[in-house]
């Protein structure tokens, strides 16, 4: 078998095996399945109607865009614990005994997430539209906006994967990127517009690549105007990979 | 020489420790490396730097003539390691824990489940194969761990501590297993704590303490450095023990020592001594709560080689 097809290859074989751990242990997926449908409700009923001035159906349509990305930022989480969990047994001892790429066990624990984001996608828009969301769009938009979603999902896996190979413990894993996402997720228009936020946190919702995620799902979904977000979410998405894969890559080498 | 394992000067710290200083290893083509050393000596780091997981700060190594820092790859090509701690996937099964090793070692997939169902029943697994890893014994990982390595049928196998923390039984079918492996011509590298094991299976012992060699020898000869079997009694009641050693120092045709409290104990040679010992004890009316024929154990070695007890200390701890 030829050389260049075996990286792929053996990342499906190692993404398998994430995904039969995941099969076996379903309460895996509660962050990207019963976590964002208690937001959604949550916000919707408790403070939609004191946020939205009394339309707690406006407010779910503003709300399900920017629960999408928040739940992409602390499902980011599970990558990083699981892998140090995997360097912490000795599992990854294995792998880096065989004569394998050392980057196929991070690319088959971040291929194996798509299904983790795919369910995600499927289970907020669908509880939303249970809830009385309605895509101001067509299909399509719907079905690019998941893309979208997804595909920022993985890049964002590379900041977790890289604590993830750093870190000394899975506790400390998640301690360090809940600490990273929580101004990330808050500090953003998923819950309330950023132009009832003071100038100097707008600011920071400028450059957070989150409020671009939102954006630009707002504009699939809400019909919203596009402006620069898409832009800004793909430089985004560019600069994480740009700048973590390679760090993933030389803590997982280093690590003894 | 055909050596398929070597180690020159090999040295590497982490943080303040020096966890080796200076170890050279060798086992030729087809035999059994013993490398033996009480806990923190520095065998798994050895072992790790041979295959290729770190990097050693000096040294040179080579594994089948191939250099272990510059060609890794090529070097993962000829191994198995079996670590220290059984590295399964515990939420696979069994078998899908090899098929994913075969399939990582490029066999189509009918060839890895071919292989996967060879190695279960080789390491009596073949009832458990659907059940994930989670769920099996201690020993039972130990064997799937084992078997996980052997997938690529590697020329040369490292076995860090393979039978730690296994009851004696499971320890004869480890034995067997690296007998076997040897006997179709495979080199092994096996670190362990306790001479018997190295006695038992290894052609050259390498006895290394604080990360650097004290002692490397063919375990006959490494048996006449620290002494071969001691009979050792304890008699039950302590006012019998001058009298213990005067019949046991009788026996032997040498002085017996007081290796501990209530307890003497003599180097001997032969088996047929334990039976001379249980008559002539019985004779003289002298009961016993402990009277054993074994080699020296890890403490007493070290005793010997280096004339400090640290060892004992360490071990005690580890088997506490």
């Amino acid at each position: 078998m030829s050389a260049a097809l075996a990286l792929p290859r053996h990342s499906l074989v190692l993404a398998k095996r994430n995904l039969i751990g995941v099969l076996r242990n379903p309460e895996a997926l509660i962050d990207v399945t019963v976590q964002p449908m208690i937001f959604l409700a949550l916000f919707t009923y408790i403070f939609g109607g004191a946020i939205a001035g009394g339309s707690q159906q406006d407010y779910l349509q503003f709300l399900l865009p920017g629960v999408l990305a928040q739940t992409v930022a602390f499902g980011a989480v599970a990558i990083g614990v699981n892998l140090n969990t995997d360097i912490e047994k000795g599992v990854f001892d294995r792998f880096r005994s065989l004569p394998i790429s050392r980057s196929a066990p991070l690319i088959g624990a971040v291929l194996a997430d798509i299904v983790r984001f795919t369910l995600l996608c499927v289970v907020t828009i669908g509880f939303g539209y249970i809830l009385g969301f309605r895509a101001a769009t067509g299909p399509l938009e719907v079905l690019a906006a998941c893309g979208i979603v997804i595909a920022f999902a993985l890049c964002l896996a590379w900041a977790s994967v890289f604590i993830g190979t750093i870190a000394r413990t899975p506790g400390a894993v998640q301690g360090i990127v809940f600490l990273i996402m929580f101004p990330l997720t808050f500090g953003t228009s998923t819950f309330v517009p950023v132009d009832t936020m003071p100038g100097w946190l707008q600011s920071f919702t400028d450059i957070n690549p989150l409020t671009h995620l939102i954006g630009t799902l707002r504009a699939l979904l809400l019909d919203q105007p596009m402006g620069n977000h898409l832009l800004w979410t793909f430089v985004s998405m560019a600069a994480l990979l740009v700048i973590f894969v390679p760090l993933a890559l030389r803590g997982y080498g280093r690590r003894a | 020489m055909d050596y398929a394992i070597e180690a020159e000067g090999l040295r590497k710290r982490f943080g303040d420790t020096q966890a080796l200083d200076g170890v050279s290893l060798a086992a030729r083509r087809g035999s059994v490396l013993g490398v033996l050393g009480p806990n923190g000596a520095g065998k798994t780091t050895a072992v790790r730097i041979l295959a290729t997981l770190i990097q050693a700060d000096e040294g040179t190594s080579r594994i089948n003539g191939i250099d272990v820092a510059r060609e890794p790859g090529k070097v993962r090509e000829t191994i198995g390691l079996t670590g220290q701690y059984a590295s399964v996937d515990e939420l696979l099964t069994g078998e899908q824990n090899l098929v994913m090793i075969g399939q990582l070692l490029n066999l189509s997939g009918k060839q890895a489940r071919a292989r996967a169902k060879e190695l279960l029943a080789w390491f009596d697994l073949t009832d458990a194969a659907k059940r994930p890893a989670k769920t099996y014994s201690g020993g039972m990982r130990r064997r799937l761990d084992l078997a996980a390595s052997l997938v690529g049928r590697p020329s040369v196998i490292f076995l860090d501590e393979p039978t730690t923390g296994l009851d004696p039984s499971k320890r004869e079918d480890m034995w067997g297993v690296v007998r076997s492996l040897v006997h179709d011509g495979s080199t092994v590298l096996l670190t362990t704590q306790y001479l018997e094991e190295a006695d038992a299976l290894a052609d050259e012992i390498t006895v290394i303490d604080k990360g650097a060699v004290i002692a490397h020898d063919t375990p006959d000869g490494l048996k006449r450095v620290v002494g071969g079997q001691r009979l050792t009694v304890r008699p039950t009641d302590p006012t019998r023990l001058d009298d213990a050693e005067a019949l046991i120092s009788d026996l032997a045709g040498t002085r017996a020592e007081r290796t501990d409290r209530g307890v003497v104990s003599v180097p001997v040679s032969g088996d047929e001594v334990l039976g001379d010992a249980v008559y002539r004890l019985n004779e003289a009316g002298i009961a016993v709560t402990e009277l054993s024929l074994h080699l020296p154990s890890l403490d007493e070695v070290f005793f010997t080689l280096t004339g400090r007890t640290e060892a004992a200390a360490i071990t005690q701890e580890v088997h506490a």
